[in-house]
């Protein structure tokens, strides 16, 4: 079967498997909408967890990321990971034994103040539709390269799918999902590092074979290790040696305060701590972070061996070559502009980090544009430099050198000369990659307005059916904006990704572990310290990315900070403007305190939990 | 964040009384207190030594370090330390973190379950 016949079968076969699950778990009340019915084992919900977190950005960006960066990827790889150690020391089992069904029900109750609330739920929105179109593009980038359908029909596909099995199960619906779709994922991830790994190195594991020798077949001797093999290529291309720390743009700090800012915005992403409440207990809040991150590592442990292997593949089958010896993913890719070859003329293919490096990516150019400057590239090849306009200078002009990272991982089986069957794999685990982090943030989206704004604050006295239907209303209505992201992509689309964790660690994560761990900070300090936190953070990342600002030192650093690690700042201003208004406020009231004691004690026998016996609940 | 400022304030509230009137709960409910802070400082305490080892293994040895580390090379293998730690070793000892946390909290929970019984035995 060809690679196209047995993309559509994966990906069949596994939105089938998806509405059958959708099906068998639909749900009546909101307790099975918004939390499952906190029926869910810890197991399951760490799958859960690691398939709602890994994000299209995980699974197709991530490695291609880590292939171009060296070590400086390894912000990523920390980062996303690091965050999980706070999240199961600092939030998870707290949240859980709080027991609401939303991020922005704690902090609301917490800081008793529903100006508190709106604001905590205004930044779980705006976290999660900007994330979320991120998720449709991907889908749209799968769709529109593997089974060749228009980009737009690829994303009303996958709105549909994440339609159905939203409306229908909500949380629950959602959690047995992804439950399939971390299998889905994670083979597709795996199978093909892993036979890349054999073909490389002769190593099964691709986590071990990053640090052993190359295949003599493929070094032409033995002994040589892969990352040497790497280094020295790199040396010869003028690239920067892939295993040194800080070069470039990536010194010391901006590493530290990106890892930092990546490891805080995952402990407060909204999607990812509400998946902390669909668990029995707080014991089982605990282990299931374990599990997430146990089965985040399958992934994040093989994605620094992909990078590698991919940047072996890329750089060796490409640099040197001329048309006819090239192979034949190089054409497949070049039509969806992820990598170009803008020739000097001569004929064979040089890719390197100077002046006469011949291969770029299309970037967000429009299709237009693209064309005017490949023809006039090829004008100026025809005329001998005499008409036209060199297409190299141009493209480099507008920061477009090298292949686009999303290839990576798309195209490394491809690369590696793998079987059609596991290159149609990627297509199905990227896909599944994409819906799941879709779905985990629409219910987000979908429970911070039916409960927290509609039911918390409008409509107290709302029935529970009336509820479930805003529920699933607003989830109908948050598909359609996200898919229309996804068909007209804002241009900033992969910026805005770092503006999420940047206003994740800025807001939830300083408000949520100083209202478990303080009983003293009070309602206005808090407030204050979120939108001081998120103020800066925002202006800033808005100021760099769209209004060109020059990035800060602070008087301190060398370079200024980027901003997708100006969250770190943002955070420790959160932190300062609480702590430092809190003795100037008013101790919070006797609820309050007993609210805390009872957040903290493991037991049932603990405190009367006002939740519990409010009669709501 | 400092617990003995949270103790302070928490000592008239009796958790166990909140619903109850009779006078007996009082003391039980006092010493259930004294058990939470307990506990709450043992949590405290086990956090603060892996939340250290975290700063350690991600912070510390894969980015302030990295460049030292980077001179060493794990025998047998092609990494260089810091590289490695960037790489993969902090996600290993992530993942062991939360291991023990969870272990640890396991027993922790348990003790404090027990004296819980215990001071509603005696209540």
């Amino acid at each position: 079967m060809s690679v196209q016949a047995w993309t559509y079968f994966f990906v069949a076969l596994s939105f089938g498997l998806y509405l059958f699950i959708a099906w068998r778990t639909r749900v009546r009340d909101t307790r099975g909408f918004y939390v499952a019915g906190r029926g869910v084992p810890a197991a399951a919900n760490g799958m859960a967890t690691a398939a709602d977190w890994m994000s299209a950005a995980s699974f197709i960006s991530m490695a291609g990321l880590i292939s171009t960066m060296g070590y400086a990827g390894g912000v990523y790889l920390m980062g996303w990971t690091g965050g999980y150690v706070l999240l199961a020391l600092l939030l998870a089992p707290y949240l859980r034994k709080f027991g609401h069904y939303t991020v922005p029900d704690f902090v609301g109750d917490r800081f008793a103040s529903d100006l508190a609330r709106v604001v905590a739920v205004s930044c779980a929105i705006f976290i999660s539709f900007t994330y979320v179109a991120g998720q449709m593009r991907g889908v749209g980038v799968v769709f529109s390269r593997f089974l060749e359908v228009d980009i737009h029909i690829g994303v009303i596909i996958g709105m549909a799918i994440v339609f159905i099995y939203a409306t229908l199960g909500g949380m629950k619906g959602i959690t047995w999902t992804q439950v399939a779709q971390y299998w889905v994922l994670i083979t597709a991830f795996l199978i093909p590092a892993i036979a890349i790994s054999i073909k490389l190195t002769g190593s099964p594991l691709p986590q071990a074979g990053l640090g052993t020798t190359l295949e003599p077949s493929i070094a032409g001797q033995s002994g040589v290790y892969l990352l040497e093999k790497l280094n020295q290529i790199h040396a010869d291309l003028g690239f920067s040696s892939y295993t040194s720390t800080f070069v470039g743009g990536w010194d010391k700090v901006n590493v530290f305060c990106v890892a930092l800012a990546l490891m805080v915005g995952t402990a407060g992403l909204p999607h990812v701590l509400v998946r902390f409440y669909t668990v029995k207990s707080v014991r089982a809040a605990r282990w299931s972070a374990f599990w997430a991150l146990l089965f985040i590592s399958l992934l994040y442990l093989t994605a620094p061996a992909t990078a590698a292997f991919a940047r072996y593949y890329m750089i060796d089958s490409l640099n040197g070559k001329t048309a006819q010896e090239l192979p034949s993913w190089f054409e497949n890719w070049e039509k969806t502009g992820l990598i170009l070859w803008m020739d000097d003329g001569d004929g064979v293919m040089r890719y390197s980090a100077g002046e006469d490096n011949e291969i770029f990516r299309g970037g967000s150019l429009s299709h237009a544009e693209l064309s005017s400057v490949q023809v006039n590239h090829q004008a100026w090849l025809d005329s001998d430099g005499a008409a036209g306009a060199d297409g190299r200078t141009a493209l480099r002009a507008r920061g477009l050198s090298g292949p686009d990272r999303d290839i990576i991982v798309l195209a490394t089986p491809e690369m590696a000369e793998l079987a059609s069957w596991i290159i149609a794999l990627v297509a199905a685990g990227g896909l599944a990659a994409a819906l799941s982090t879709a779905s985990g943030l629409l219910l987000v989206i979908s429970s911070s307005v039916s409960h927290d704004l509609y039911y918390r604050v409008l409509r107290p006295n709302a029935s529970e059916s009336q509820r479930l239907s805003v529920g699933r209303g607003v989830i109908g209505i948050a598909v359609i904006v996200a898919g229309v992201f996804g068909i007209y992509p804002p241009g900033f689309v992969s910026q805005v990704v770092a503006f999420a964790f940047g206003l994740a660690a800025a807001s939830f994560f300083p408000a949520i572990v100083l209202g478990i761990f303080s009983k003293r900070v009070g309602t206005i300090p808090a407030v204050c310290g979120i939108l001081a936190g998120i103020g800066f953070t925002a202006f800033y990342i808005i100021a760099c990315v769209f209004f060109g600002m020059e990035t800060w030192t602070f008087g301190l650093f060398a370079n200024g900070i980027s901003p997708q690690g100006i969250g770190t700042i943002g955070m420790l201003i959160n932190f300062a403007v609480t702590l430092g208004l809190t003795p100037l406020f008013p101790r919070p009231g006797k609820e309050i305190e007993a609210m805390v004691d009872s957040v903290r004690e493991p037991e049932d026998a603990g405190p009367a939990v006002q939740i519990e016996t409010a009669p709501e609940h | 964040m400092s617990d003995s400022t949270d103790s302070a304030g928490s000592k008239g509230t009796a958790p166990d009384s909140a619903g109850s009137g009779s006078a007996s709960v009082d003391s039980a409910g006092s010493r259930a207190a004294a058990a939470l802070r307990r506990y709450w400082r043992a949590n405290i305490r086990i956090m603060a030594v892996l939340l250290g080892l975290w700063a350690l293994a991600g912070l510390g040895a894969g980015i302030l370090f990295a460049d030292t580390l980077n001179a060493y090379r794990i025998s047998g293998t092609g990494f260089p330390l810091g590289f490695w730690f960037a790489h993969q070793g902090s996600i290993i000892v992530f993942v062991l973190l939360i291991l023990a946390y969870c272990l640890y909290m396991n027993r922790l929970d348990n003790r404090h379950r027990r004296e819980l019984e215990t001071t509603r035995q005696e209540g």
